[in-house]
């Protein structure tokens, strides 16, 4: 075969330039019975790259529960699929845009919207909403505001000009992410379930379309270079290869695959991302149990002087590949061509189980698929507790408390990780498509199914600072979060899909922190009744050889029964009753309190009660949805203070709690500062009308349900036994967190 | 032939884009940056001839540049 | 007069442009359905014969990826040489948004846009002052009545020279302002640094009207109020009273 050696590798065997390890090198000849030529070892390095054979991941990620009869599709498609009844479905994925985005803020995220929303047309879904957890470095640094500034926009205009709502998302500031940022981008859609469409090709003779944007040499070795190898001092001179979005491109083919979807011309369909070529053809080969032939010749070209392996492996924006039955071909055209995009036929469906590639009649590549797919290596690494685990909690009095208590709560309201984002949504198109039943801001987002009566409510969160203090319970608190968030807007959680950041596996303190956040990621999901649809690891997020915090980020789907019925996160009425919710003694290890005050992540954060949780969690959907509770909240980042603090600033409504009625149960003998600011899973604040209490108490089983306080006024008080803790006018509150982010960012 | 177009706002019409760079300039230590305006920068091929330049001149009238709010100056560049 | 409910009229037609990049002519299509009086039809951008409408809508979106400026490449498609003729003729025609932008660009509408003084893409519920109630688009409208509406757009701060703006003043032509709750027009409630606090105007002839805000997305209580049906019932009612039916 020729074009053995297409570049000059100098001294360094050529595996090792693509990454690949004398092993893995010896394996790939094994497999192809010979030494594979240039072409075939880029498209094997790219196939074996962490970032698409999960080669450290894959032995634990089955730990996650991945059935539920709701559940059509699980992991190993484009994106996973969900049942809501009624012959619709949801498509749901999320990944992450990390490296890239560290490099070029702005075309970083923009192609990372472009990435997660391919996966969802390519089931056949039409995508109806995006979420962005977004974690950077401290905002005190200007090149963490160029990031924020540069990631937004970036999101915002791809995702604008697609005309998807960005309806949610979180953002956190933390030291950890500040060489590494991590940009997770989800992407939800809606499909009829006869309309769902696999990435099998199946059907030896049937024809494989690239359909789109021409080829460039763009992201060339991104998969394998930018999303597997540690970031250092040489990542500047890497930005050649990160890629441009071109979202109007995106559009047209996001209309064009829904209209042959519509005609029935597809009989498989994939795109493009990491790995290119390469990777959609091998693994669109595999699901089919097939093979495939591709011509390069034939692959419309940016840059006329191309080698055939850039060709295969470039991550060229806005392509996809389609299998379309050769009798169809006419049709598909004429679609293409109605939106003004190119469509090639660039190969056919074999049955040889090889991916083979020719650059016209001559070949030049001819590789078994199963070898490619499901053949790299997998790594098991010995797991080390990483020194800063403590196994027992700070003691309650580590920190002296705070003198000033209203201080803090505006301190705390005013932080980056607390403040409102809407400086961040409303640069995003958040009402396009006119179904957003609640607004960004609350709990979780709520979109109407336009002619049904019931809708979807999505959430999505992380947080890294609870799992590097304990990984396990972080990954159990991570998704109890996300399920409590779809409570409050009074949906029942279905299943999630989640985005694994970490950093380089290899090390044993890294492997560690990820088996255990998947182990208690597992335990929650099965707990709560939520399987994991799919989702993406992302590995190696070290600069200079420090990881970021770990951290699992959990994107959740759940169903409301009634749009007209959504409980929202703002107090409503002056004189309704305060209430709380559940049985957690908060703590101060790992809460923005810590940090912000105190200056410090320490100690191990509390266990979450998954029992208490799922009981807690039916509370509050009935609460919600018999129109009971008037609101409700989850206590999360900034603790009950700010959470109250929240729905009062939100609703226009003050508060006065009364703390010595906050103190009970197993929040016994608690010290203000804590009560108030301290962080645990299974809390959640309601408010009601008085009569509306009374049955809630009564209905409450054996949830704890205290009142708490009295919503009304132009104030925040918290009262304890030696008078008012806090007393703050409710507008200063209101300053301090609607225009903190606004303030950070002003030029 | 080649001709390079320059599109910039218009005298007198607000340019934020200007304005911005221009305050944010002396945090970077450039003291008494002013009059910063933002454009547009377009390169292209045309065909050779006689009418080159004004086929240019109506293209940026009717459509590179919006001559309400903004300028345009354009090279022609012989190969 | 706005005509009886009762009486069966036959529905007023309306076309919705469809540019290979709008993406708010769904929104606009399924806004005009929920109306008894109005039926909508997709109308290609390769689309001539509008011989059938009584209204045509640009909606909002990217028209054709928008790159170069807003709506500058739209406005010489096929459709829009049709939109010009319709246009001519008296029919009525709304830009919403990029389609407003599209309208500005083809010279149907007087002035121009630019970015948004604040460099950024806003998303977000505003006040409309209604500066004119007797257009066939505000006529349901009080002059001087408060609504709101969402903006969601990163250059709709509109310019026309002092010589355009005094003639839109004098003629009318001013129909929305950006205003506080209260319906004061002050420099605080300017969104996007708008001359004049303009959020839509119309042409003297006032059968070609351009608005920023989404008049769409606010149709219906469960998804953010019902304040944009006025413009829609405003065009059902004019193209009833016009036809005589």
């Amino acid at each position: 075969m020729s074009n053995t050696t297409g570049q000059d590798t100098g001294q360094k065997p050529a595996y090792e330039l693509l990454g690949l390890t004398a092993g893995e090198y010896r394996g790939i000849c094994e497999r192809m019975g010979r030494e594979p030529n240039y072409v075939e070892l880029a498209v094997f390095s790219l196939m074996w790259s962490e970032h698409c054979g999960y080669k450290h991941s894959r032995p634990l990620l089955g730990r996650l529960p991945t059935e539920g009869e709701r559940i059509l599709q699980g992991p190993g498609e484009n994106a996973g699929i969900v049942d809501i009844g009624g012959g619709l479905a949801v498509a749901m994925k999320i990944e992450s845009h990390n490296h890239p985005s560290a490099i070029e803020p702005f075309q970083g995220a923009a192609t990372g919207i472009g990435g997660i929303v391919r996966d969802i047309f390519a089931m056949g879904a039409r995508p109806v909403a995006n979420l962005d957890p977004l974690h950077f470095g401290s905002l005190d640094k200007p090149r963490q505001r160029f990031l924020l500034d540069g990631v937004v926009e970036g999101i915002a205009a791809y995702g604008n000009c697609m005309g998807i709502p960005t309806v949610a998302g979180e953002i956190h500031f933390e030291d950890a992410y500040e060489d590494n940022c991590l940009i997770n981008v989800m992407c939800v859609g809606l499909v009829r379930q006869e309309d769902i469409i696999r990435a099998r090709a199946t059907g030896p003779g049937n024809l494989v379309v690239l359909i789109g944007s021409s080829t460039g040499r763009d992201g060339i070795g991104g998969a394998s270079i930018l999303a597997s190898a540690e970031f250092d001092e040489t990542a500047e001179e890497k930005r050649p290869t990160v890629q441009v979005g071109n979202p109007f491109m995106e559009k047209k083919l996001l209309e064009a695959c829904l209209e042959m979807r519509d005609k029935g011309l597809l009989v498989a369909l994939q795109d493009l991302g990491a790995g290119g070529l390469s990777s959609s053809s091998s693994e669109m080969a595999s699901k089919g149990g097939t093979g495939i032939d591709i011509d390069i010749a034939r692959v419309p070209l940016r840059e006329p002087d191309m080698e055939p392996f850039e060709i295969m492996i470039s991550e060229s924006q806005e392509r996809m590949l389609a299998v379309v039955e050769p009798s169809r071909e006419a049709e598909v055209m004429a679609v293409c061509e109605k939106w003004d995009l190119d469509a090639t036929v660039v190969g056919k469906v074999t049955d040889t189980g090889r991916l083979r590639v020719f650059d016209g009649d001559e070949p030049i590549a001819d590789m078994p698929v199963k070898a490619l797919v499901d053949e790299a290596p997998t790594y098991v690494v010995e797991p080390r507790r990483p020194e800063h685990e403590r196994d027992q909690p700070l003691p309650e009095d580590h920190y002296p408390q705070p003198e000033d208590l209203g201080r803090v709560l505006l301190d705390l309201l005013a932080s980056p990780n607390v403040c409102s984002k809407r400086w961040v949504y409303e640069q995003y198109d958040h009402m396009v498509q006119t179904d957003n039943a609640l607004w960004p801001g609350g709990d979780a987002a709520v979109l109407r199914i336009k002619g049904r009566r019931d809708g979807i409510a999505l959430t999505s969160d992380g947080n890294g600072r609870r799992t590097f203090l304990d990984p396990r319970r972080g990954g159990r608190a991570v998704v109890a979060e996300a399920a409590r968030n779809l409570s409050c807007v009074g949906a029942e959680p279905l299943a999630i899909t989640n985005c694994l950041n970490f950093g380089n596996p290899e090390k044993g303190p890294i492997y560690y922190q990820f088996q255990q956040a998947v182990e208690g990621m597992a335990e929650a999901c099965e707990a709560l009744g939520t399987p994991v649809t799919g989702g993406n690891v992302s590995f190696y997020n070290e600069s200079f050889g420090q990881a970021v915090y770990p951290n699992p980020v959990v994107g959740m789907l759940g169903l409301v029964e009634d749009t007209g019925r959504l409980g929202t996160h703002r107090f409503q009425n002056a004189g309704d009753l305060i209430l709380l919710a559940g049985d957690a003694r908060p703590a101060a290890d790992g809460s923005e309190y810590q940090l912000t005050v105190h200056g410090e992540v320490a100690g191990r954060i509390p266990d979450v009660d998954l029992e208490g949780e799922r009981r807690l969690q039916a509370l509050v959907r009935r609460a919600v949805r018999e129109g009971l509770a008037a609101s409700a909240h989850d206590i999360s980042d900034g603790g009950l203070a700010c959470c109250i603090a929240e729905s009062a600033i939100e609703g226009g409504l003050g508060a006065a709690v009364d703390l010595e009625a906050l103190a009970g149960g197993a929040r016994d003998g608690l010290r203000p500062d804590l009560l108030l600011f301290g962080e645990v899973s299974g809390l959640v604040v309601l408010s009601a009308a008085p009569a509306a209490a009374r049955r809630l108490q009564e209905e409450a089983g054996d949830v704890p349900l205290a009142v708490i306080g009295e919503v009304g006024g132009d104030r925040l008080t918290f009262t304890g036994a030696g008078g008012p803790a806090i007393d703050v006018p409710l507008a200063a509150a209101a300053d301090a967190w609607q225009n903190a982010l606004e303030r950070r960012m002003a030029p | 032939m080649k001709a390079k177009v320059y599109i910039t706002p218009k005298a007198g019409i607000l340019d934020p884009q200007g304005l911005t760079i221009e305050r944010s300039l002396p945090a970077l230590g450039f003291e008494g940056v002013s009059n910063v305006r933002v454009g547009k920068y377009i390169e292209l091929e045309l065909p050779d001839g006689e009418g080159a330049g004004e086929s240019l001149e109506r293209m940026c009238r009717k459509l590179l540049a919006n001559p309400i709010i903004e300028d345009f100056e354009y090279e022609l560049i012989e190969e | 007069m706005a005509a009886s409910p009762h009486t069966a009229a036959p529905p007023a037609r309306f076309g919705v442009v469809i540019f290979p990049g709008s993406n708010c002519d769904a929104d606009t299509h399924d806004a005009i359905e929920t109306f008894a009086g109005a039926e909508g039809r997709y109308l290609w951008h390769k689309e001539t014969r509008l011989d059938d409408l009584d209204c045509v809508i640009l909606p909002g979106g990217f028209s054709y990826g928008d790159y170069l400026r807003s709506g500058a490449i739209a406005r010489f498609s096929p459709l829009m040489e049709a939109v010009r003729r319709f246009a001519a003729e008296g029919g009525l025609v709304m830009g919403i948004c990029n389609g407003f932008q599209v309208l500005l660009e083809a010279g149907l509408l007087p002035g121009a846009m630019q970015q948004n003084e604040k460099l950024k893409f806003i998303c977000r519920l505003v006040s409309l002052k209604v500066e004119n109630d007797q257009t066939p688009f505000t006529r349901r409208y009080r002059q001087g009545q408060v609504i709101q509406a969402p903006i969601a757009h990163h250059e709709g701060n509109y310019f026309i020279d002092e010589e355009g703006l005094a003639e839109l003043e004098a003629n009318g032509q001013v129909v929305l302002r950006y205003c506080d709750p209260e319906g004061e027009v002050t420099q605080e409630a300017n969104p996007n640094g708008s001359l004049a606090n303009i959020a839509g105007i119309c042409n003297r002839e006032g059968n070609v009207f351009g608005m920023m805000p989404h008049p769409e997305r606010v149709c219906d209580a469960l998804v953010g109020g019902t304040d944009g049906r006025g413009v829609f019932d405003s065009i059902i009612d004019s193209v009833r009273e016009r036809s005589g039916r």
